[in-house]
């Protein structure tokens, strides 16, 4: 199976190209990328692993040429931060139509957190998780690790086994490690695999029955507020561990100014730690809670103008390296409850790039090579994902065409995710994935 | 009556002025004194709100012919209205003031204009509320038929046939700044 | 002059001429509560659902006389006699009341914006009667009418309202309903206790309460709840007391003939000393009388409003 994908704007970050360029892909594989026009002036020879030496590549007889003219041509997004649900709740999501609702969003990877039922504390679950996304058959599925037993907080994961299995990376995701010393002894142990600890920080006695920013909104409201000092306490503990152990530390879902101050502080100084922030956290406030409806409840809470500010600015400098969606499916019935009773958090892998090209792009904040940085570059680095987030010869041909000036509006019934808890929906964005290709395999298309 | 909003009315005649109007109000006093031989025992309850205006001239009246003070309530009908929540907005609940029992007196319900007869009979489903009075009787400024129900006035200011179309508007110096009841007519109908 | 809405979920939402209409019409409905035979035939044939999730004596029966007052049919539902302990969901629940054809649903919920899930969703009409730390509308405006009545205007006065401001639904919906009429307020309690961002309310908030009652013509006391918002607010319920209960000492030094307010139940001797409860200048009971007219004057005005087919 050969495909080439021609005429488009091809921006690979990790090889410093930004061109207008053919891809050429073979078995899976990026086999060229190169000058217009079939088999002409094509740069850099093939590396590939599997057929070293002086191969003549060329672009005769594709199985399928692919028209990119206008659009945009990147290394396949990764999203760090994905909720399932299977196994336990496919009511709410499956492996395969997470699958397919990421193939749709222009993600050609993510990471599925591990707090499912049962939780993802070994092997044999990392494992059956490894399966059905095979036979779902969309996109690659990077399974996360426990930290604790259980999720529980008391006794470490056993890491080692989960690393084996395929684990790319640990966390509790959903809850905190309240446990200073379990978590000391998680990153201590996770310097063994050089794996990162995915840390959602939040400090449980700080956060107590809170479900909204604990900010002006919070107090018009009268809904029990979350301080952001419930995050970056937390922040600001990890860090310190991580500097005392030397593991690597990616914090999840960034929500607080203070959060970003401590991250920025830390790396300033040298410590291995970097973070990620959700389009709804660079976008919404909490002002969107105004009208109590629960598509607007998640946790970290939407927060106020100064913490998007601030998580902007981060995400700009660098201080903040990944976009990840936090896709949190959650059923109908579940939020359609009252405030204090629904379940935290929104799906997001199918409006993560229109959202991010409409309100980061569009408005001159981010460019389009430092949005592909922060949802492929930078996650495949940081999960040490091989082949991944690069265009080079001999990458995995994971690759999404996108459009940054197709305009469309979030429909409901469009949505591939079995759950339709998005605040999003009936938005009009600007710039949208019109091509998703894995492994050489078109898993979605936009007609 | 407060007229329509939006409906184009025109003015098509005048029917009483300040005079005529006192004058009838004047010979109303009259008659009530002969029919309740007396006013022993009397009260005027006027309806919100050109009913109290009225009732408190006929009290005006009566002082001047049998030198007694007839005492004045003031009765709001709103809430024993048959068409509430029917249709459009709910009508503005006024106060009733009554500062005295109702209690076997002999009552005239005072109002300016008697039409299908509703309001009378919500007047008296309320009056009816607040006690049992020995008598009721009724006394208007303007009969201009059209009943809908077996009601009639013991006391007429003044009869005017009239149209279901037209409306009679009685206008008073304390509410309006002008005494004259008129009879205005829809624009469409000309 | 008319209620421009199908619900009454917060004060927020109300305009000025809207409060005022609510305060006449609960002034008109007053002389009723004066008659031998206390009931008119305004809502003959309507039926009022006081949906309960949340104990409460005053404004249950307090909504359930308004209600009768006005010949509705009134029926209560209370969380231990509804399927509500069954986990039926809030909305189910409205959906299965909706079937039912009520013309009223008073709804009393732990959870701010409950009320406006079935307001949302269902024909009948939804009186917000508390939701959580949220709002508490019929509340803020019993006590607007009740200082009219006493002192014959709003505009111009100053209220302080003291206590624990940040969990009161009662001090929330006041402070906007007094704010929309101009009185000025002011707020203390604790520290612990405070909003974060007072100026959001468009208050002043200190932390000494004599300072906040000095020049006030009101001042409105909240019960102190501790075993709502758990140890770590307050001490003792006894230095609160010491700290921020008024005594008789206090109201000395406040303005002579400052009247007294207090949303009730009292915890007599924790937030207010009896002495004062009691007192000539305390407006405790006139609040709950007050209360039945401006229920009644709202079921009347809810219950004319267009309806909207949804």
């Amino acid at each position: 199976m050969r495909l080439l994908i021609t005429g488009g704007r091809v921006i690979d970050p990790a090889n410093g190209v930004d061109d207008i360029l053919d891809v050429l892909v073979e078995e899976g594989q990026i086999l060229q990328v190169g000058r217009e026009g079939q088999g002409s002036g094509v740069r850099g020879q093939g590396k590939k692993n599997k057929k070293p030496g002086n191969q003549e590549p060329s672009t005769t007889n594709p199985d399928r040429v692919i028209d990119a003219t206008g659009k945009i041509v990147i290394p396949g997004l990764i999203d760090m931060h994905v909720h399932l649900r299977e196994p336990g709740r496919e009511d709410e999501e499956t492996i395969a139509s997470g699958s397919a609702a990421a193939a749709r969003g222009g993600f050609t990877s993510i990471c599925c957190m591990p707090n499912t039922e049962p939780v993802n504390d070994t092997a044999s679950v990392s494992e059956y998780i490894r399966e059905l996304a095979q036979k779902a058959g969309r996109v690659n599925i990077f399974p996360i690790g426990c930290i604790s037993k259980g999720e529980r907080g008391q006794e470490l994961a056993e890491i080692g086994e989960l690393v084996a299995a395929g684990c790319v990376g640990f966390s509790d995701d959903g809850k905190p490690v309240a446990d200073a010393e379990l978590m000391r002894r998680a990153m201590e142990y996770a310097t063994m695999f050089d794996v990162p600890l995915l840390p959602h920080c939040e400090d449980p006695s700080l956060s107590a029955g809170g479900v909204m920013h604990e900010g002006r909104v919070s107090t018009e409201l009268g809904l029990k507020g979350i301080p952001s000092a419930a995050e970056a306490v937390m922040v600001g503990r990890d860090i310190l561990l991580s500097e005392y152990t030397g593991a690597r530390l990616h914090i999840c879902h960034v929500s607080a100014a203070e959060s970003v101050r401590l991250i920025r502080e830390a790396r300033a100084r040298g410590v291995r730690v970097s973070g990620e922030a959700t389009p709804h956290h660079l976008i919404l406030t909490d002002e969107a809670v105004r009208g109590f409806h629960t598509n607007t409840k998640m946790n970290p809470p939407l927060r106020a103008a100064e913490d998007i500010t601030a998580l902007r600015e981060a995400l700009i400098d660098g201080t903040i390296e990944v976009i990840a969606t936090d896709h949190a499916p959650h059923a109908r019935s579940e939020k359609e409850m009252e405030f204090d009773y629904a379940p935290f958090g929104i799906i997001g892998l199918e409006t993560a790039l229109g959202l991010i090209l409409t309100e980061l792009y569009h408005s001159r904040l981010l460019t389009l090579p430092m949005i592909v940085e922060r949802m492929a570059v930078n996650p495949a680095r940081i999960l040490k994902l091989k082949h991944k987030g690069t265009l080079a010869p001999g990458a995995d041909a994971d690759i999404t065409v996108l459009d940054p000036d197709r305009e469309w509006t979030v429909e409901e019934r469009e949505l591939q995710s079995k759950s339709k808890n998005s605040p999003f929906i009936g938005w009009k964005l600007k710039g949208k994935p019109v091509m998703t290709i894995v492994a050489g395999q078109v898993v979605w298309e936009t007609t | 009556m407060p007229s329509e909003a939006a409906m184009q009315v025109h003015e098509k005649a005048q029917i009483m002025d300040a005079t005529t109007i006192q004058r009838a109000l004047t010979r109303v006093a009259h008659e009530i004194v002969e029919k309740n031989k007396g006013t022993a025992n009397l009260v005027l309850i006027g309806l919100r709100s050109r009913g109290v205006d009225l009732a408190r001239r006929l009290s005006q009246c009566l002082k001047q012919i049998e030198g007694v003070d007839v005492p004045v309530g003031a009765l709001d009908i709103t809430l024993y209205r048959d068409d509430l929540g029917k249709a459009g907005r709910q009508p503005a609940v006024r106060k009733t003031e009554i500062p005295f029992s109702v209690e076997k007196k002999r009552v005239v319900l005072v109002d300016d204009v008697l039409y299908t007869g509703r309001t009378t009979r919500a007047a008296l489903d309320g009056l009816m509320d607040l006690g049992r009075p020995a008598v009721i009787q009724l006394a208007v400024l303007v009969d201009r038929g059209h009943r809908e129900l077996p009601i009639r006035a013991d006391y007429v200011g003044k009869n005017i046939p009239t149209a279901k179309t037209e409306q009679v508007q009685v206008m008073l110096q304390e509410e309006d700044g002008v005494d004259r009841v008129v009879i205005l007519k829809n624009t469409d109908d000309q | 002059m008319t209620l421009k809405r199908k619900d009454l979920l917060t004060i927020r939402e109300l305009e000025p001429e809207e409060i005022f209409l609510i305060l006449e019409t609960a002034d008109s409905m007053k002389e009723i509560a004066s008659r031998e035979i206390k009931k008119v035939p305004a809502l003959r044939g309507k039926t009022v659902i006081n949906l309960f999730y949340e104990p409460s004596t005053r404004t249950r029966t307090s909504f359930e006389i308004a209600g009768k007052w006005l010949s509705a049919d009134v029926v209560n539902i209370s969380t231990s006699a509804s399927s509500v302990t069954k986990g039926e969901s809030l909305l189910d629940t409205g959906k299965t009341l909706q079937a039912m054809h009520p013309d009223v649903v008073v709804i009393r919920h732990p959870v701010p914006g409950a009320p406006k899930i079935l307001a949302d969703r269902l024909q009948a009409s939804i009186i917000n009667a508390g939701d959580g730390a949220h709002e508490h509308p019929t509340q803020a405006l019993l006590d607007l009418f009740t200082i009219r009545e006493r002192l014959g205007r709003l505009e111009g006065l100053k209220v302080a309202i003291v206590g624990d401001i940040s969990h009161s639904r009662v001090a929330r919906s006041n402070i906007q309903a007094m704010r929309k009429v101009g009185i000025e307020v002011r707020v203390a309690g604790p520290a612990t206790l405070l909003p974060r961002f007072p100026e959001q309310l468009g208050v002043e908030a200190t932390t000494d309460v004599e300072d906040a009652i000095a020049d006030a013509d009101v001042i409105m006391m909240l019960r102190i709840q501790r075993e709502r918002h758990g140890p770590t607010m307050l001490p003792s319920l006894r230095e609160y007391s010491r700290l921020f209960g008024l005594t008789v000492e206090r109201v000395k030094k406040a303005k002579e003939g400052v009247l007294i307010m207090h949303p009730g139940p009292i915890n007599r001797g924790v937030e207010i000393a009896p002495e004062v409860a009691d007192g000539p200048y305390s407006l405790i009971l006139d609040q709950v009388t007050n209360g039945v007219a401006i229920r009644m004057g709202l079921l009347y005005l809810l219950t004319g409003g267009q309806r909207t087919e949804r």
